[in-house]
């Protein structure tokens, strides 16, 4: 009898969830990231981040160019609370402007790792056969680069290229780009043409299994086209572990920005990144370790960020992993 | 199986071939010649050397010669510095990144899978949290924040270690844990997770029912099989570590292989660019290659096709 009253407690839930199944998982999933002490904790310091870029000319004391070279190498004190770098700039100002940088070089990051790496692998496993072995060919071939040092080729590349042209010419114009970015522009597409790979690999691998779910076949039996079994059936299921593998992905999009910073191909001076910032303080390490060491944390604070949020998306999309 | 080994190998050829092709290519259409100098040489001298290492010759029939000698283990002088070859320049330089790369492999094994068995055994107490939030540190410390850090601790407070260079044992042993700490993250984290799914098999059990010691029930039945997926990763890892410890080289002025590519981007060295990216790229894709056949090796219920 109990068992009975049970079995229809399961049946009446479950007809429940087959009424709005999408609202569903990301409330049920938004439900249990909130349990989550880790993932709360990022989330509050990425949207302070986000705050402190946004508003970052109201809330830095200087702006982030301003030198007083009698200045030069202050200690944290009263008038610099972090002190001040060797050409007397403000480092407090500098590293929440920086904030600027690293955010978008995440957020864009991903988002064209996102849009690219998805839609190919989306294409790539649905089609399967002949489509798929090529397109995935075209990834091994990707995945044989040694991430790093292509994008050094290539930032190089732009870097030289686009350095001396008039305006007017396609070149001259994405040099203007680029330096309305401060030099971030090229970042972006160096990081956009690396950063799809492991995305694509992902949505391929989901979408190959998908295919061959009841849903599917019952979406092409009711005639839908390709075109709308991928973007109505196949996409929606396959979004949550992209959604968390990218964010996972965040930290590496923002060490390549500072990491390309740090050797001198990254951002113009005195754009203010952190990489830029710790290979300057690095420089002075022996007497003045403060201008290395608060970029750092700043760097380091960030993608801890990141990736308890990343972590605590997981373990609510899939609580199977835990 | 072999015709497994034998397809993998040989589609390594043109990816190998694609990569060097767009690198080359990628070299070539940097504005700038290797031989732009500051002081500009007379147009006589750049002709000469052009001529002398065949960069007048058509782009086409400079990368087949480049091919066809890089086929017999001649990957091309050096243009900026002239008395070496590339081959003298990776057998210098590469031999530093590997060393790197094996002791950061060491760090990361010695540190990460103690931290994650330890972790797995006391499941959801104070110990185990405290081994995983170190573990989602040192995974989300950039070793460009380390690294600084580490130099101010040990050898600008403490005076223990050096500062920078390599060569000695004692210069090896901060880049060795800046490069190796994120991975050794990585390992508490995989050995953690593959632990707890062993230790919940029905051998396990049999072997407790059987009475066995816990100590011989984890270290002999647990461990062994809980590592069968740490292992696999090293492969992969060195080569990640190898080709990713620009940042560690340039932070602590170690003369390997990554330090000298950006140098020879900027020089324009195309042959040492070149011969660098086949390296690193043929590094990658054998430790991939590696990974698969030992997982079919080790877990015989993998079978390719």
């Amino acid at each position: 009898m109990e068992l009975k009253s049970k079995e229809k407690e399961k049946f009446e839930s479950e007809t429940v969830i087959l009424e709005r199944p999408e609202v569903s998982l990301w409330k049920d999933a938004f439900r249990r990231m909130c349990k989550n002490k880790m993932a709360i904790l990022g989330a509050i310091i990425i949207i302070t981040l986000f705050i402190l870029a946004i508003f970052a000319p109201y809330i830095a004391p200087y702006h982030y160019a301003e030198s007083n070279l009698k200045d030069n190498y202050a200690k944290p004190g009263d008038k610099y609370l972090l002190g001040a770098d060797f050409m007397g700039r403000d480092v407090l100002s500098r590293i929440i402007y920086g904030t600027r940088i690293s955010l978008s070089v995440g957020i864009i990051g991903a988002s064209t790792a996102f849009i690219l790496g998805v839609l190919y692998g989306l294409v790539s496993g649905y089609y399967g056969g002949k489509i798929d072995n090529i397109m995935m060919r075209i990834v091994d071939i990707m995945y044989g680069f040694p991430t790093l040092l292509l994008i050094i080729l290539m930032m190089v590349l732009f870097k030289s290229t686009f350095a001396v042209t008039t305006p007017g010419t396609i070149a001259g114009t994405l040099s203007a780009i680029d330096n309305a970015f401060g030099g971030l522009f090229f970042i972006f597409i160096g990081i956009g043409v690396t950063a799809w790979i492991g995305m694509a690999r992902i949505a391929r691998g989901m979408a190959l299994s998908l295919r061959e779910k009841e849903f599917v076949e019952a979406a092409r039996a009711t005639g839908n086209s390709n075109f709308q079994i991928m973007i109505k059936h196949i996409l929606p299921n396959l979004i949550g572990p992209c959604i968390v593998a990218v964010t996972l992905q965040i930290p590496r999009y923002i060490t390549f920005e500072a990491f390309l910073s740090f050797i001198g191909l990254g951002v113009n001076p005195p754009t203010p990144s952190w990489g830029m910032m710790i290979s300057e303080g690095y420089k002075a390490i022996r007497s003045y370790p403060h201008l290395a060491l608060y970029p750092g944390i700043a760097l380091a604070i960030t993608m801890l960020a990141f990736n308890f949020l990343g972590d605590g998306l997981r373990d609510a999309l899939d609580p199977r992993m835990k | 199986m072999i015709n497994y080994i034998i397809r993998r190998v040989l589609w390594a050829i043109p990816v190998l071939l694609i990569i060097s092709l767009v690198t080359f290519s990628l070299a070539h259409v940097i504005p700038g010649g290797p031989f732009d100098k500051e002081k500009p040489l007379p147009a006589e001298i750049i002709a000469n050397l052009e001529a002398y290492y065949g960069l007048d010759d058509p782009l086409w029939k400079q990368y087949t010669d480049y091919l066809w000698n890089a086929l017999h283990g001649d990957f091309g002088p050096s243009y900026s510095s002239r008395s070496r070859t590339v081959n003298d320049i990776i057998n210098t330089h590469f031999p530093v990144s590997a060393q790197l790369g094996i002791l950061a492999v060491i760090v990361a094994m010695v540190v990460g899978i103690p931290l994650g068995m330890i972790s797995a055994l006391k499941q959801n107490t104070f110990i185990d949290y405290f081994c995983m939030f170190f573990a989602l540190l040192g995974v989300s410390v950039p070793s460009m924040t380390l690294g600084p850090v580490l130099v101010w601790i040990f050898a600008l407070k403490l005076h223990i270690l050096p500062v920078a260079r390599w060569g000695t044992w004692q210069q090896a042993i901060l880049p060795a844990f800046t490069l190796g700490i994120g991975s050794a993250a990585l390992l508490a984290r995989l050995t953690r997770a593959s632990m707890l799914q062993v230790i919940r098999e029905d051998y396990i059990r049999t072997a407790r029912a059987k009475g066995v010691s816990e100590e011989k029930v984890t270290v002999h039945h647990a461990l062994k099989n809980a590592l069968i997926p740490v292992v696999t990763v090293i492969g992969p890892l060195f080569a990640a570590l190898v080709t990713g410890s620009l940042i560690v080289e340039q932070i602590f002025a170690i003369p390997g292989c990554g330090k000298y590519f950006v140098t020879s981007v900027t020089n324009r060295d195309y042959p040492v660019v070149l011969g660098i990216m086949l390296l690193y790229a043929l590094l990658i894709i054998v430790a991939n290659l590696i990974v698969d056949l030992t997982y079919s090796w080790i877990d015989p219920r993998i079978r390719y096709s």
